[in-house]
C-alpha cells in the first residue's frame, strides 16, 4: 500500500514517474533497472534503491507513510561518492567503548529521527545512538573497536543524510553548560524553599510553640537553607565578586551581602536561640532570582544558536574535479579558488564560484532571501549556502571558507549581535548608582546605632541588617522582569515570541518602521496572478503536465488548478528538458525561449508558457500575494505616526507596484543586504529608532543593525533566531498588536519602578531609624514585591490599543 | 512531639528525592531535545527489537 501510493498510474497502463525513494521525477532519465522491487517501485539511482532496500529490509517501510504526514518532506538522495571523513580523529574513548558526535545534514523532521534510531538499533555493539532534533546532533557510543564507528556512518549516509563530525571545540562550545548549572542550581534553590517555607509557616504562624520546638525548626531550617545558599547563590556571588572586583557595583552585589548578612545573622541567632531567624527569606530570594536569570539565559541562546547554524551550512564535503577528470570529496576549506568543483541536483554548493558548465536552477532563497529560483547558466555567479535544485553544475571556485559571502552574513551577525550585547540591563544601570546608597545606608545605620547612640551591637547590627532587607532592591528587580514576562507571554497566545529579553523595551522606542518586501509584506509563496484570463483546458493540461515537476513554479502551477477546484491526472511521458520546462507529447510548458514564444512584453514577475499545436501560447504569470491585511496594517501604523519605508532585494517595478498598493511613499528596489544595513545605521545616526520587519537570510544582518527587528516565522530558519521577534500565521495584524504591547509595557514597568523607589524612599527612613526589625522588613519586601508583580498583570488585560 | 521528627525528615526525604530525580533527569539528557521530543512520540515503536 504504501509503495503503491508514491506510485503514480499512467494514461497508458505505465506505471511510475517519480523515484519511490527520494519523489525526485525519474521523466526520461535511465531508470536503475535492476532495482525495481516490490511490484512496481521504482528507483532514479543505484543508491536510492540502496536506501530503500535498507530501510524495507530491516521493516521500517512505515518511514514511507510517516514522512508524509510532514509536509514538503522528502527523503534525501544518497550520494554515490561519500567523503572520506577520518572519524577516528573526532571519537573519544568513553569507558570500555568510544563515543563520536556528528552533525546531521539533511535532517528535516521527527520522522528522519526516528528513521535513523531505528536502523540504527539494528546495529551490533552500538550502545546509544541518538539523534537531537533541535541541535541536529548524533550521538553515537560504542563498545569494541574504534573502526566500528565507519560502519556506522556508512549506514546512516546510505540513507542520504550527511554526517559531519563535531569539532571538539566546537562540541565544548556548543554545551550550555551555564544552561544546565542555573537549572541545577534553581532547582536545589526550589527544593529548599519550599522545605524551608514549610517550617517558616508555623513558625510565623507562632501558636503556642515552646522554645525547643522553635529552636529544632530554626536549626532544620539552618541546615536545608545554609547548603542551599551556598550551592544555588554561586551564580550571584560570582558576579557579583568580578564586579567588584573591577571597583563596580551591580545588583548582585546587594543581593548577595544581603542573602550571605541575613543567613550569618540567622545563623547566629538560631545559636543564640532567638524568636527570629530569616532563612527562609535568603532562599526565596535565591529562588526567584534564578527564574529570571534562568529565562534570561535561554533567550539569549537563541541567538547564539543562530550564528551556529549559519557556520554549519558551511562544513558539508564538496566534491572536487581533479584535472584529470577524477572527482574527490573534499572539506569546502580545502578547495583553493580557481579549482573545480562538481555539483549534483539537490545539493548545497560549497564555495562561492562561477558556473563553468550545466544549465540548472538554484534555490538562492537563503542568501537573496527571493523565493522564485534563479536560472543558473554558464558565467552565473553563484554562492555558497545556495542550492541547485536542477542538473549538475560545474563551479569554478572564486571564494571558499572565511572569503564567502555566507560567511561574511555569519560575521556582520556576529558583529551586530555583539554591538548589541553592550546594552545595559535597566536594572544594573541603576544598581550602579542605588547599590552604593543601599550600602552607605546599611553601615551607617550600623555605625550611627552602635557608636553614636551607644546601643548593644546586636541591635545595630539587627537595624543595619533590617535595612539591607528593607532596601534590597528585589522589587526594583522585578518591575521590568516581570511585565517583561507577562507582556510576553500574552504575546506568546497570540503567535508573536520575544527572542531577546530587552526587544520590548526596544519596541516601544520606536519611531519609525522598515519593511522588507518578500515574505514580509507578502507571503512568500508563489501564486498564480491571471488565472482570470486563462481559460480552463489550459489551465488542467498545464498542470497535469505541471504535477511531475518538482520545480516551485510548476508547484505553483498544480497548487493553482487544485485550488480552482480542478482534479488533476499528472500526464504520463512527461519529459524534462534541462533548464528549459516540461514537454508532454506536442505540449511544451516552460521558459518563453523553451515554448519558442516571440511574445516580448516585459510584464514584471516569474511566468511559465504553454504550447500547444493548434492553440494560441498561454501565459502563466505569477505573483508573490500580499498578505491580506497588508494594506490595513501599514495604514494602522501610519495613523500612528511611524515613519514607514520598503526596501527589497526585488526588482524596482516589482517594489515600486507592492509600494503603492499598500501606500508606502519611500520605497527603495534592488537592494543588497549592505545596503539595507547602511540605511538603517544611517537612520540611526539622524537619531532614529527603526524596527525592521525583514525575512530571510539576507535579512539577517540587517534585522541585527535594526533598533530592534521582528520576522515572520515562515521565514529561513536562521531569520527567525537572528529577529528579537518572531510572528506566525499569515497575517501582518501582529506587527501592530506587539508595538501596542510594547507600549503598554513600558508604561506598566514605569510605574513598577515608581512603586518600588517610592517604597525604598518610604521604609529606608524607617528601617534607619530603628523602627522596623528584620521580620518587619522581611515582609515589607516580600509584598512590596507582590503588589510590583500584581500591578504587572495588568499588561494582561487591556486591549489592543 | 517526637512525631513532628519523624514528620521533619519525612518532608525533607520526600523533597530530596524530588530534587535527586530531577538531577537525574537533567544528567541524563532529557532536557536537551525538546523539539525532537515533542515529535518522537507519534513515531514510537510498538515492535521496537
Amino acid at each position: 500500500m504504501v509503495d503503491g501510493s508514491m506510485a503514480l498510474p499512467a494514461a497508458d497502463g505505465r506505471v511510475e514517474t517519480v523515484c519511490t525513494h527520494c519523489g525526485r521525477t525519474l521523466g526520461g532519465r535511465g531508470l536503475a533497472s535492476a532495482t525495481i522491487l516490490d511490484g512496481g517501485s521504482q528507483f532514479c539511482c543505484n543508491g536510492c534503491a540502496a536506501a530503500y532496500q535498507i530501510i524495507h529490509g530491516l521493516g521500517l517501510g512505515r518511514y514511507y507513510e510517516m514522512r508524509r504526514r510532514a509536509a514538503g518532506v522528502r527523503a534525501l538522495r544518497p550520494e554515490a561518492d561519500l567523503p572520506a571523513i577520518d572519524i577516528a580523529a573526532f571519537s573519544r574513548v568513553l569507558g570500555n567503548g568510544y563515543a563520536l558526535d556528528l552533525m546531521v545534514d539533511g535532517l528535516s523532521c521527527a520522522a528522519c529521527v526516528w528513521l535513523i534510531e531505528s536502523v540504527l538499533s539494528h546495529e551490533p555493539g552500538l550502545k546509544v545512538g541518538r539523534v537531537s532534533l533541535g541541535s541536529r546532533r548524533l550521538h553515537l557510543e560504542w563498545s569494541g573497536a574504534l573502526d566500528q564507528a565507519k560502519h556506522y556512518v556508512a549506514t546512516v549516509e546510505r540513507l542520504g543524510y550527511r554526517l559531519v563530525p563535531f569539532d571538539p571545540d566546537c562540541l565544548a562550545a556548543s554545551e550550555d553548560q551555564t544552561g544546565s548549572r542555573l537549572l541545577k542550581a534553581l532547582a536545589v534553590a526550589g527544593f529548599a524553599s519550599a522545605n524551608v517555607m514549610l517550617f517558616s509557616v508555623s513558625l510565623w504562624s507562632g501558636a503556642e510553640m515552646g522554645p525547643h520546638t522553635r529552636d529544632l525548626l530554626h536549626w532544620f531550617s539552618a541546615l536545608i537553607a545554609l547548603p542551599a545558599i551556598a550551592y544555588a547563590g554561586q551564580p550571584f556571588f560570582r558576579s557579583a565578586w568580578g564586579a567588584l572586583r573591577l571597583g563596580r557595583a551591580n545588583m548582585d552585589v546587594p543581593i548577595s551581602l544581603g542573602v550571605l548578612l541575613v543567613s550569618a545573622m540567622s545563623v547566629v541567632e538560631t545559636v543564640k536561640g532567638a524568636t527570629h531567624t530569616y532563612f527562609d527569606g535568603a532562599i526565596m530570594l535565591l529562588f526567584f532570582l534564578l527564574i529570571g536569570r534562568f529565562l534570561d539565559h535561554r533567550a539569549r541562546g537563541q541567538a547564539r544558536s543562530a550564528v551556529e547554524g549559519l557556520l554549519a551550512l558551511r562544513s558539508r564535503a564538496v566534491m572536487l574535479l581533479a584535472p584529470d577528470g577524477g572527482v574527490r570529496a573534499c572539506r569546502p576549506e580545502a578547495v583553493d579558488p580557481g579549482q573545480r568543483i562538481l555539483v549534483a541536483p539537490g545539493e548545497r554548493i560549497g564555495v562561492d564560484g562561477v558556473v563553468v558548465s550545466g544549465d540548472s536552477e538554484i534555490d538562492v532563497s537563503l542568501v537573496t532571501g527571493e523565493s522564485a529560483p534563479a536560472r543558473a547558466g554558464q558565467g552565473t555567479k553563484v554562492f555558497a549556502g545556495t542550492v541547485n535544485l536542477a542538473q549538475p553544475l560545474v563551479v569554478q571556485a572564486t571564494a571558499v571558507g572565511e572569503g564567502t559571502l555566507l560567511a561574511e552574513i555569519a560575521r556582520l551577525m556576529q558583529s551586530a549581535e555583539s554591538r548589541r550585547g553592550r546594552f545595559v540591563a535597566f536594572a544594573d544601570r541603576v544598581a550602579r548608582y542605588y547599590a552604593p546608597v543601599v550600602h552607605g545606608a546599611a553601615l551607617a545605620t550600623f555605625l550611627g546605632w552602635w557608636l553614636a547612640l551607644g546601643a548593644p551591637w546586636e541591635a545595630a547590627l539587627n537595624n543595619a541588617v533590617a535595612v539591607l532587607i528593607v532596601t534590597c532592591p528585589c522589587a526594583l528587580g522585578l518591575a521590568v522582569p516581570a511585565v517583561q514576562v507577562i507582556a510576553a507571554g500574552r504575546l506568546m497566545r497570540r503567535g508573536i515570541l520575544i527572542r531577546n529579553p530587552t526587544a520590548l523595551d526596544r519596541l516601544a522606542e520606536i519611531d519609525s518602521v522598515l519593511f522588507d518586501k518578500t515574505g514580509t509584506l507578502t507571503e512568500g509563496s508563489l501564486a498564480l496572478a491571471n488565472a482570470a484570463q486563462i481559460d480552463g483546458d489550459a489551465l488542467r493540461l498545464a498542470a497535469s503536465i505541471a504535477q511531475v515537476s518538482r520545480h516551485p513554479l510548476a508547484e505553483a502551477l498544480a497548487r493553482a488548478a487544485r485550488q480552482a477546484g480542478m482534479n488533476v491526472r499528472p500526464t504520463a511521458a512527461v519529459r524534462e528538458v534541462p533548464g528549459g520546462g516540461l514537454e508532454a507529447g506536442d505540449a511544451r510548458l516552460g521558459s518563453r525561449k523553451f515554448c519558442r514564444v516571440a511574445n516580448n512584453d516585459d510584464a514584471a514577475g516569474p511566468e511559465i508558457w504553454l504550447t500547444r499545436q493548434g492553440s494560441p501560447a498561454v501565459r502563466f504569470a505569477f505573483t508573490d500575494r500580499l498578505r491580506a491585511d497588508a494594506a490595513s496594517t501599514v495604514a494602522g501604523l501610519k495613523r500612528k505616526g511611524f515613519a514607514l519605508s520598503l526596501r527589497s532585494g526585488d526588482r524596482n517595478e516589482l517594489t515600486r507596484d507592492i509600494a503603492q498598493t499598500i501606500g508606502i511613499d519611500d520605497w527603495v528596489g534592488e537592494q543588497s543586504p549592505a545596503d539595507k544595513v547602511a540605511t538603517l545605521e544611517a537612520g540611526r545616526d539622524a537619531g532614529h529608532r527603526v524596527l525592521m520587519v525583514g525575512d530571510g537570510l539576507n535579512d539577517a544582518p540587517a534585522l541585527a543593525a535594526a533598533y530592534v527587528s521582528m520576522s515572520p516565522a515562515s521565514a529561513a530558519d536562521i531569520s527567525q533566531n537572528a529577529a528579537d521577534i518572531v510572528f506566525q500565521g499569515a497575517l501582518l495584524a501582529p506587527v501592530t498588536e506587539a508595538v501596542a504591547c510594547a507600549r503598554r509595557a513600558r508604561s506598566v514597568s514605569r510605574e513598577n519602578i515608581a512603586l518600588a523607589i517610592g517604597y525604598n524612599v518610604l521604609m529606608i527612613p524607617l528601617a534607619v531609624a530603628g523602627l522596623i526589625t528584620p521580620l518587619l522588613a522581611a515582609v515589607a519586601m516580600s509584598s512590596s514585591s507582590i503588589v510590583v508583580v500584581l500591578n504587572s498583570f495588568r499588561v494582561r488585560g487591556g486591549g489592543g490599543e | 512531639m517526637t512525631v513532628i521528627l519523624y514528620l521533619i525528615v519525612a518532608s525533607v526525604g520526600i523533597g530530596a528525592g524530588g530534587l535527586m530525580l530531577f538531577l537525574w533527569a537533567l544528567r541524563s539528557g532529557q532536557f536537551e531535545d525538546l523539539d525532537g521530543a515533542a515529535g518522537r512520540i507519534l513515531f514510537e515503536d510498538d515492535d521496537r527489537p
